[in-house]
């Protein structure tokens, strides 16, 4: 057996001991390491991640902008209601508490889907609507059961609404539920922070355009939350601050003489004021109701406006193209007379066609108008003047004439998606056509352009800013809606312009002798029976444009279908001395200009120069044949 | 008359040791009192217990404890075989044993018997102890952690085994051995990792990278660090600290409530709570190194160093440089069992304090 000395022993138990002791403090050097890394080297990354595990930023969405008339009428507005809502946070089981619900409200399938589609987009500390709009009884039952449903409440929100639906809707357009597109736009402004907790984004008309004016900024709560996202306190509140509102240029009460005009026929109808380019009525019809959209349109209704043969959703007064008809005739006139091509009463004879190389242009007129000087063939809308006219101005001519009026580009108005329409010259058959037989330009082709017809294809909007650019006396502006923009936090207005877009370098002299065989088309020509008894003078042309070619045969209105029936145009200006309002007026399969075009433009006249408020929509004149075309 | 009895009282009381104790004591109340101040009053009655367990083990000679290391020793393995066929389930762990009118945790007993059972056993064989020793040593440490390991609670294993291995260690278990073992501990790693459960798998995986599951494993340190990193030098201020008060930190008042006190109390309060630990072990190594007995040196020494293994494991794992185990914070996490059997520890140092010198003579 092995001898043991136990001082031997004790000496080496307690060398055992310092070396524990030294481990032990090796340890704790390890996590006083550990420490000062966490607690100084990266107290900073570590103090922001527990700020924002502590504070969660709630956004509170700002009200939108108001859009009212030039006289302060609301065209759109804020509503509040009341809508139903879950914090899914504080639900357990979210389907059996949408159950129990649907027991003592009524909860649409479509509820529930949009609910879940809320649901998977946004933080489970957010309360959503799962029905929006309750009414006071159902706001009634549920707060006598609020007690069954914790996380559930009534909240009150805002929602847009266009008190007059189907009024002016091309114009105001709507609003609705943020998509994917709409994302990258706010991404592209780099707004996503001020659209925090915004729902809805202005999608067509004037609410697209100026929907960064309307927006609004929006608010912000913070909110100390715990770590189950439950709202402990509100640390602090930036106050959202409301969208600008928008003052427009129209006139409602003229809006609304103009659009049942229409009475039940298709078509547009644009009255600027000459002057400003100020749009007072902008009408395309028929209309919708934009308060469908503004929650989410169902498919039903969907279906039934776009499946529509009259193509409500059209905004004929910027999307429609129609080739002007005779409305071109005042500016073929006007050109010949700025490029030294015609004097005013140079007369030239009408045989009732025009002979160009062997091909035949008919008159309207069999025998012809005779005798023909500028202002006869304005005031009785002869074709063959202008036949004539086009084959001596030539293409280019005429295509850079009417292309300095605004004819085949955008006007720039404060909608978005504008048509360009066509401005045909060789120059555009290039570009439009592939192959090159198409591409060749054909003389012929210019003799019927000079009466408007041929690849002539032009908005509303661009005959009416032309017309008010002839009546401003060739001053031109852009026309506009927007008159001007007011900061609801300090009411300061921000008007939009108007400076001229450009003076066309027209003589006065010229300008004058189109005004009056203008008025002399009202007075004793195609407008007359439309303008029959008017306390005012006013100029005006009719025009009918072509749907249907008849080869050379004879139109029979009552042979043709009434979708191939012609499109009936009227532009005006009124009174005639100093306008304060010019209008490009169009019926769709409308017949002769003089026919349903004209009367229109007689009632928007009526009113806004008179203040006279006509009893019903204006009457077909289906007595008023018309020479032109 | 009530001098004297105060004097008898405190007696077997050691004076560093109890100061030591008492601060780390306010600590666990200020911090409890933050970061659940309903449990105030009971921590206290907790203390009192623990106190008076402390007193009556303090005044226990190292004899008295060393005949009482078998039988500990033998009930301990019988409940947790009882455990292991009998034993109550909660949270997927087979810990507790359910007596009727209470439910014990056996492998809280062995914390404190293994040490006193190992040293009793060279305390034995001092006189012819050799390499066999350690093994019959090594095989009496590794029957119950194996046994604890399975219910499973490796924080408890881990505890139990530091205790027995430091025994060992102190009974002088060759370096050769222990290099040997530990450079055949990490081969067998792989091996080893195949034996755990998914969820310690799941814990050893969060500690190197936290952010993979930032919801779920991750959560716990991933909150706990920020808390601490949040805390700065001087700390956020008593009740002060949103990763507490706002409920971030998970299991607040028991193994995370060192990240509770280092958000509010920062890098400051932790060097405190270093130096008081080191203190603490400081002295307990001082007592190990002037006891009378082989079976007092080793006991003192394992007992010491089980304090640093809890205060180690503990602020490592909370500070994310360990792995989550369930080991709390010694005399500062809430808990009334631990706290009990951290201050018998306490009065075994005690005990070993005042009989230093009887025995020698």
């Amino acid at each position: 057996m092995e001898f043991k000395n136990p001082q031997e022993e004790l000496g080496r138990f307690r060398h055992r001991l310092a070396f524990a002791g030294g481990f032990v403090l090796v340890c704790f050097a390890l996590l006083l390491a550990r420490f000062v890394w966490l607690q100084v080297i990266q107290h900073d990354y570590y103090q922001t991640r527990a700020e924002d595990n502590r504070i969660s930023l709630v956004p509170v969405v700002p009200n939108r902008g108001l859009i009212v008339d030039r006289n302060g009428v609301v065209l759109a507005r804020n509503y509040s209601a009341y809508t139903l809502e879950i914090t899914p946070s504080k639900v357990k089981n979210l389907e059996e508490v949408i159950d129990e619900l649907a027991k003592i409200l009524d909860i649409q399938p479509k509820d529930r889907k949009r609910f879940h589609k809320l649901l998977t987009e946004s933080k489970n500390f957010e309360s959503m609507p799962i029905r929006t709009r309750l009414s006071d009884v159902e706001v009634a039952t549920f707060i006598a059961n609020r007690y069954r449903f914790p996380g559930v409440d009534i909240k009150a929100r805002l929602f847009r609404q266009y008190p007059f639906a189907a009024f002016a809707s091309h114009m105001l357009g709507y609003i609705g539920r943020i998509n994917d597109r709409d994302l990258e736009k706010i991404e592209e402004r780099e707004v996503e922070d001020n659209y925090r907790g915004t729902e809805h984004f202005g999608k067509t008309g004037l609410e697209q355009h100026y929907e960064f004016e309307l927006h609004g900024t929006t608010g912000f709560e913070q909110v100390e939350v715990d770590a189950g996202g439950r709202a402990v306190r509100t640390l602090a509140r930036t106050a959202p601050v409301a969208g600008n509102n928008l003052a427009l240029t129209i006139d409602a009460k003229l809006q609304e003489i103009a659009e049942k005009a229409f009475g039940d026929r298709k078509g547009a109808l644009v009255a600027i004021e000459p002057t400003t380019g100020g749009i007072l009525a902008l009408v395309s019809v028929p209309n919708y109701d934009p308060n469908l959209f503004v929650d989410g349109i169902d498919s039903q209704s969907w279906r039934d406006l776009n499946d529509s043969p009259d193509k409500p959703m059209v905004n004929r007064a910027l999307n429609g193209t129609y080739p002007p008809g005779s409305t071109f005739k005042p500016f073929m006139a006007l050109g010949a007379l700025t490029l030294g091509k015609r004097r005013p009463e140079q007369v030239i004879a009408d045989p009732g066609f025009f002979n160009f190389g062997g091909h035949i242009f008919m008159d309207d007129k069999k025998g012809g108008h005779g005798p023909v000087d500028m202002y006869k063939s304005i005031v009785q809308s002869c074709n063959t003047y202008y036949y004539m006219l086009a084959s001596d101005m030539g293409i280019d001519n005429m295509a850079s004439f009417m292309g300095s009026i605004g004819l085949g580009s955008r006007t720039g108005v404060d909608i978005d998606g504008e048509s360009e329409g066509v401005l045909p010259s060789p120059a555009w058959k290039k570009k439009r056509f592939k192959k090159p037989e198409q591409q060749k330009w054909y003389a012929g082709e210019t003799i019927s352009i000079g009466i408007g017809q041929g690849y002539n294809a032009y908005t509303p909007i661009q005959l009416a800013q032309a017309i008010a650019t002839l009546a401003n006396n060739g001053v031109m502006f852009r026309p506009h809606l927007v008159k001007h923009i007011t900061d609801t936090r300090s009411g300061k207005q921000t008007p939009v312009e108007p400076h001229p877009v450009k003076t066309l370098p027209w003589k006065q002299e010229h300008i004058d002798v189109i005004k009056n065989a203008m008025v002399g088309v009202n007075k004793e020509g195609t407008g007359a029976r439309a303008f029959a008894g008017a306390e005012y003078a006013s100029g005006g042309k009719t025009g009918t444009a072509q749907v249907y070619s008849l080869k050379g045969g004879q139109y029979k209105k009552d042979s043709v279908k009434k979708e191939l029936r012609d499109h009936s145009l009227f532009i005006a200006f009124a009174p005639a001395e100093q306008p304060t309002i010019a209008l490009a007026v169009l019926v769709e399969n409308g017949g002769f200009g003089a026919q349903a075009a004209a009367p229109i433009a007689r009632q928007v006249f009526d009113y806004y120069l008179l203040g006279k408020v006509p009893k019903s929509a204006a009457p077909a004149d289906e007595a008023a044949v018309g020479e032109e075309q | 008359m009530i001098a004297n009895l105060w004097r008898k009282l405190v007696a077997p009381i050691d004076g560093p040791l109890m100061a030591i104790a008492g601060l780390l004591l306010l600590i666990a109340l200020v911090t409890l009192a933050s970061a659940s101040p309903e449990r105030v009053m009971t921590l206290l009655a907790h203390v009192a217990v623990a106190l008076t367990v402390m007193r009556i083990v303090a005044q226990i000679p190292p004899q008295r404890l060393m005949h009482l290391a078998l039988p500990m020793f033998l009930l301990g393995i019988v409940l947790l075989v009882a455990v292991a066929f009998f034993g109550d389930i909660s949270k997927g762990a087979r810990r507790w044993l359910n007596l009727g009118f209470m439910r014990i945790q056996p492998s809280e007993l062995l914390k404190i018997a293994m040490p006193l059972m190992l040293a009793w056993y060279f305390q034995k064989h001092e006189a012819t102890l050799r390499l066999r020793d350690y093994a019959v040593a090594a095989l009496l440490l590794l029957i119950p952690v194996a046994l604890i390991a399975r219910q499973p609670d490796l924080g408890t294993a881990i505890l139990v085994f530091s205790a027995g291995f430091f025994v060992i260690f102190f009974a002088g278990l060759p370096w050769k051995v222990i290099i040997g073992l530990g450079a055949a501990g990490l081969a067998a790693a792989p091996f080893a990792w195949g034996h755990l459960h998914d969820y310690q798998r799941g814990r050893i995986l969060t500690l190197f990278d936290p952010e993979r599951d930032p919801l779920g494993k991750g959560f716990h340190i991933i909150q706990s660090t920020i808390a601490i990193g949040s805390g700065g030098i001087l700390g956020k201020g008593w009740g002060q600290g949103t990763q507490a008060q706002l409920e971030f930190i998970p299991e607040r008042h028991t193994d995370f409530i060192f990240a509770v006190y280092s958000e509010e109390f920062g890098l400051l309060g932790n060097i405190i709570l270093l130096v008081l630990y080191a203190l603490l072990v400081g002295r307990g190594l001082m007592i190990a190194a002037n006891a009378a007995t082989l079976f007092a040196r080793l006991v003192a020494g394992a007992v010491t160093l089980i304090f640093f293994t809890y205060a180690f494991v503990n602020m490592g794992m909370v500070s994310g440089i360990l792995p989550v185990v369930g080991v709390p914070l010694p005399l500062v996490s809430y808990g009334g069992t631990a706290l009990v059997t951290l201050f018998s520890g306490i009065g075994i140092l005690m005990s070993i304090h005042k009989n230093r010198m009887l025995v020698q003579k």
